[in-house]
């Protein structure tokens, strides 16, 4: 690799895919058997005279091999994938290593030797790391985290039981002559055990994207086989460090040092991984000015985790996968829009280039006499073995999971776990990386990873399709196709919500709450630019992107149709104003003024973006284009159905200054609550004034407060910092503690509360200035609009919970209208009488924007 | 804590609600110590204010739909079974449980009933049937104001078209079986309770 330091000259201007290959290259250019030979076709001029064109092959020579080599496995790639029929059947790595076999064979045939080969230097420093910074930064975080306990269990235990096993087991035949005259000892052997331990990545990634098998199951699949990467790696190392001390040396000490080096390594480079993640956020936060540049940190950074945790010894793979995860949330919510995409896409080239680069060199690898050393009992031997101790440890591990798990893992997921236990490049690499004075039998040890690779991406990977056909896998959900899913799903998530904090007890949720809690309150705030904050909501980029996608098929429909005149409808325009932009461009400037330039851009002739395409085309009667209306329907619920509070409870810190969608969520739920029940109080007892039963309910509950040790109110305070200061100097405020006074404390969630309204004295109207605005704004109205009685209470009756009150300016803005127009419609559309019976139906809230558009 | 309420609860009381619900003993006592501290009246039973008071529900859109879930038709208490029986819908099922689901009576947190409790909080009228009235009333509790009446309205036409087999503009139970086909009901709706 001597090459490598000139090499890098060369590199610094071009593409960044032409590093990977710049170690594989040994000067054998004359015999190359590529097409690089044709061009010595050419002859070099005359050197007399004045050059016109002059021929400098060793000049370029060795990035145009690069270059070139990168190129015919593009082009093999292409090939393959132009077949569809072949690539449902066979995998594409499958394919692609057959195809680095013919290319060797090639290779081979010209030059009787193999030039070509993957050396681990290349592979561990450049093919690796995109692959596996792609893989994290495209991590689904929430399924990721929510089972990595069962990730890491079977990472790190599984892993290493299939190293020990395989290991020992090699080892006990070994003695038992079943290998014939081999020179390994049982240190070289678990050597290999863990070499040959690892489910990898690489190959994981590129069977199971085609299987479509459902998410859990597959993040299972793959977080282990990330993360037993790197534990793989430490693994070798230690084993490599016994080896080389020698089976005498080693004593108690040692191996207690290898096992802290172990977690020393593994957890070290997880954590400098997150520390670059961290770094490249924050980075984000200030590039504002350099959009261009600006996905070329995640890139740099990111590889730079890679070296640097390589640098220190310490695990490279987890480093660069962490550094993913912690990242991808805040520079995409940070970054351009254009250079988050910048940056999906070219994580993807990059990282599909390198995987297709390393199946073919795997390919091309075995077409090497020099390597093959055959032995029918070692390799056979192996072969069994990791595929027996890769079931025996799912299915242990599995049955211990599933006694904690709430939805356990299924049998059928299990086989499909043992079975989508593929061996890849990283074995592949270890085993090259072996060094040779030390293990004599390292060609063998060679040759058998090898086989277990081919075996496993080929053989495996060709049947794990009809095999999770023919065990009836459950498959991954085609998203929510139909409405009612969704709205279920959603029922369910509240559903769940509200049955834990009856019952009264931590959810499963509790760390992602707490964790959540955390992050918004510190991580979000350093990391994050304040605007991206304030737009996190990542719901108004799919809105955005939905609205795009609805315009033009709205046009594409309307051309159809033969007829533009609908794009000119100038109802349309008013309903875009009405509903869109004034509800969106306080909260959202910055995405408005995008997709107007975005519009502008797509076309001239389109006047506004009318982002409720579809509903107008509803309206129009041109009720044939129903996907769209699908798509309308689907993101009009995606973004205004409530999150369940689990996500949102948290957000009463004192950091949150903005405008926050979710407090005024909370708010209106509240109200709505409080109302129905107020409602359906009075209809249970009629006549029977609201302020006399609550103040009754306030002297009992007065009471209890005082019954309540002291020290729940403390810690009460102190969760709600200063916004707090109101409860405690009134201890009639009426927090209803039936959490908190339990011995079931934990119920009781910091920040989750607002304080049970039912019970709170009526002082929001005594006091004049406390009387929110839109209040004021519904009694002036009420004598023109004949508000019922009944609900003219309601609306009276807003009670604003102390936690709350500081948010009255806010509503001010938010509200006011609402209100108003609440007081208006009640009047216009008088209720049924049926609902009168039921527990009371929620007024429905009007949409000001709307109506005014309409009427 | 836990001992003085399973002083309050007979053995053979426990007992009856463990073969009912199958909850166990330890959940069982643990729950019982929570319904007690809800029951502010101390009369062994709940009211709806009892729910109410649970600050939490409060911000919950369908909290009171959900506190209407454990009150039986017509009755406004409940007692500790009734409030067992309902939890005993959130279980998770185990593997067990789904063999023996054959022979004996259903259990309750099988996923037939999972599904009649979710269904039985958008039918107010238990006419087996949630008409469009009926789901509108549950959309706008889970919709922020935001989105007007007519959006809301072509949303449920939608809703129901998709679910509605017969034509009636209406989902029966059976057809909201079929609907909800493929989501994972078992899982969405489970809760792990704490021993």
């Amino acid at each position: 690799m001597h090459l490598s330091g000139l090499v890098q000259l060369w590199l610094l201007g071009s593409l960044m895919l032409t590093w990977p290959v710049s170690g594989l290259i040994r000067m054998h250019p004359e015999s190359t058997g590529t097409s690089a030979e044709t061009d010595h076709g050419h002859h070099n001029s005359s050197v007399e005279e004045v050059p016109i064109v002059t021929f400098k092959w060793p000049h370029v020579k060795t990035p145009y091999l690069i270059t070139l080599w990168i190129f015919v496995a593009f082009l093999g790639k292409m090939v393959i994938e132009a077949n569809h029929h072949v690539t449902s059947v066979i995998p594409e790595s499958a394919l692609l290593i057959c195809f680095g076999f013919i290319l060797g064979g090639m290779i081979w045939g010209a030059d009787k030797k193999q030039t070509f080969t993957l050396t681990p230097e290349v592979f561990f420093l450049y093919l690796l790391p995109q692959v596996i910074l792609d893989a994290g930064y495209t991590m689904p975080n929430k399924l990721f985290f929510t089972n990595l306990g069962a990730i890491l269990i079977y990472a790190i235990i599984g892993t290493c039981w299939n190293a020990a096993s395989v290991g020992l087991s090699l080892w006990g035949c070994h003695e038992g002559g079943a290998m014939g005259d081999i020179e390994i000892g049982l240190l070289q052997y678990l050597l290999f055990g863990s070499l040959i331990a690892a489910v990898d990545p690489v190959a994981v990634l590129a069977v199971f994207e085609q299987v479509h098998v459902n998410e859990v199951l597959f993040i299972m699949v793959f977080g282990e086989s990330l993360l037993n990467d790197g534990v793989t790696v430490v693994l070798f190392n230690v084993f490599d460090a016994f080896v080389s001390l020698g089976g005498p040396k080693i004593n108690a000490a040692e191996i207690v040092k290898g096992i802290v080096s172990f977690f020393v390594v593994a957890f070290g480079g997880s954590l400098l991984g997150m520390v670059f993640g961290l770094l490249i956020s924050l980075l984000t936060r200030c590039t504002k000015n350099i959009k261009i540049i600006e996905p070329g940190f995640i890139f740099v950074l990111g590889y730079l985790s890679y070296l640097t945790a390589e640098m220190l010894s310490l695990s490279a793979i987890l480093s660069i996968v962490f550094c993913g995860v912690c990242c991808q949330k805040y520079i995409n919510a940070n970054m351009d829009e254009n250079s988050v995409n910048t940056v999906r896409y070219a994580m993807k080239v990059l990282a599909n280039g390198s995987e297709t680069i390393i199946f073919v060199f795997l390919g091309i690898s075995a077409i090497d006499k020099e390597i093959w050393v055959w032995n029918t009992g070692f390799i056979l031997l192996t072969l069994l073995f990791i595929i027996i101790y890769r079931i025996i440890g799912v299915f242990f591990l599995t049955w211990i999971l599933n006694k904690f798990r709430l939805v356990p893992v299924s049998f059928i997921d299990q086989v499909i776990m043992s079975y989508g236990g593929l061996r890849g490049a990283v074995a592949y690499g270890l085993a090259v990386m072996l060094d040779e004075s030390k293990i004599k039998e390292k060609n063998l040890m060679i040759s058998t990873t090898l086989i277990v690779v081919y075996f496993t991406v080929i053989f495996q990977g060709i049947t794990m399709k009809p095999l999770v056909r023919w065990l009836k896998v459950r498959r991954a959900n085609t998203s929510e196709l139909t409405l009612i899913e969704k709205v279920q799903n959603k029922v369910f998530d509240h559903m769940l919500v509200a049955i834990e904090d009856i019952s009264g007890q931590i959810g499963h949720n509790y760390m992602r709450d707490k964790w959540k809690h955390f992050e918004d309150k510190w991580m979000t705030n350093v990391l994050m630019k304040p605007s991206a904050r304030k737009v996190r909501d990542q719901v108004f980029k799919v809105f955005h992107r939905l609205n795009l996608k609805d315009a033009v098929s709205y046009v594409a429909e309307g051309e159809r149709r033969g007829s533009l005149e609908f794009v000119r409808n100038e109802t349309a325009i008013v309903d875009f104003k009405k509903k869109i932009g004034e509800d969106f461009t306080e909260v959202m400037p910055d995405i408005m003024a995008d997709t107007s330039s975005d519009y502008d851009a797509m076309t001239d002739m389109r006047r506004d973006p009318v982002p409720s395409v579809s509903l107008e085309i509803h309206e129009q009667g041109m009720k044939g284009v129903r996907e769209t209306e699908d798509v309308n329907t689907h993101h009009l619920l995606q973004q205004h159905l409530y999150k369940s509070r689990k996500q949102h409870r948290h957000r009463y810190s004192r950091s949150h200054f903005h405008v926050n969608e979710d407090e005024k969520e909370v708010q209106e739920i509240f109200q709505r609550t409080m109302r129905n029940r107020l409602e359906s109080f009075k209809s249970a007892k009629m006549g029977v004034a609201p302020p006399k039963t609550i103040s009754k309910h306030q002297k009992k509950d007065q009471q209890q407060q005082q019954k309540m040790a002291n020290g729940k109110q403390l810690d009460k305070s102190k969760t709600y910092n200063s916004d707090f200061e109101f409860s405690e100097g009134d201890s009639a405020t009426g927090f209803e503690a039936s959490g908190t006074s339990s011995p079931w404390r934990v119920t009781y969630r910091a920040g989750a509360g607002i304080e049970n309204p039912a019970f709170m004295p009526d002082m929001d109207l005594t006091d004049p200035l406390q009387v929110p605005p839109w209040l004021a704004d519904t009694e002036l109205d009420s004598s023109s609009s004949m508000v019922a009685p009944s609900q003219r209470a309601q609306v009276r009756l807003p009670w604003t919970p102390s936690n709350l009150r500081r948010l009255a300016p806010l509503r001010i803005s938010t509200r006011s209208t609402d209100s108003f127009m609440m007081a208006d419609r009640e009047a216009t559309q008088p209720r049924n009488e049926d609902d009168e019976r039921f527990p009371p139906p929620p007024p429905p809230p009007p949409a000001p924007h709307r109506d005014e558009g309409h009427m | 804590m836990g001992s003085r309420a399973s002083t309050l609860l007979r053995e053979e009381e426990i007992e009856e609600i463990k073969k009912e619900t199958g909850f166990s003993h330890s959940q069982i006592t643990r729950l019982y110590s929570r319904f007690t501290s809800l029951d502010k009246g101390e009369n062994g039973t709940l009211s709806r204010e009892d729910f109410q008071r649970i600050p939490e529900l409060a911000i919950n859109p369908l909290g009171d739909r959900i506190i209407n879930a454990f009150f039986p038709e017509g009755e406004d208490q409940v007692n500790f079974r009734g409030f067992m029986r309902t939890l005993a819908h959130f279980r998770p099922i185990e593997d067990n449980e789904k063999n023996k689901n054959a022979a004996a009576t259903e259990p309750l947190n099988s996923r037939t009933n999972k599904l009649l409790f979710a269904f039985r909080l958008y039918d107010l009228d238990r006419d087996d049937k949630i008409s469009r009235d009926e789901l509108l009333q549950v959309l706008r509790m889970m919709v922020g104001v935001n989105i007007s009446d007519e959006q809301l309205g072509s949303i449920a036409d939608r809703t129901i078209q998709e679910a509605d087999t017969n034509g009636d503009n209406s989902i029966s139970f059976n057809e909201f079986i079929k609907v909800l086909e493929k989501v994972d009901v078992e899982q969405k709706m489970s809760i792990r309770f704490l021993h």
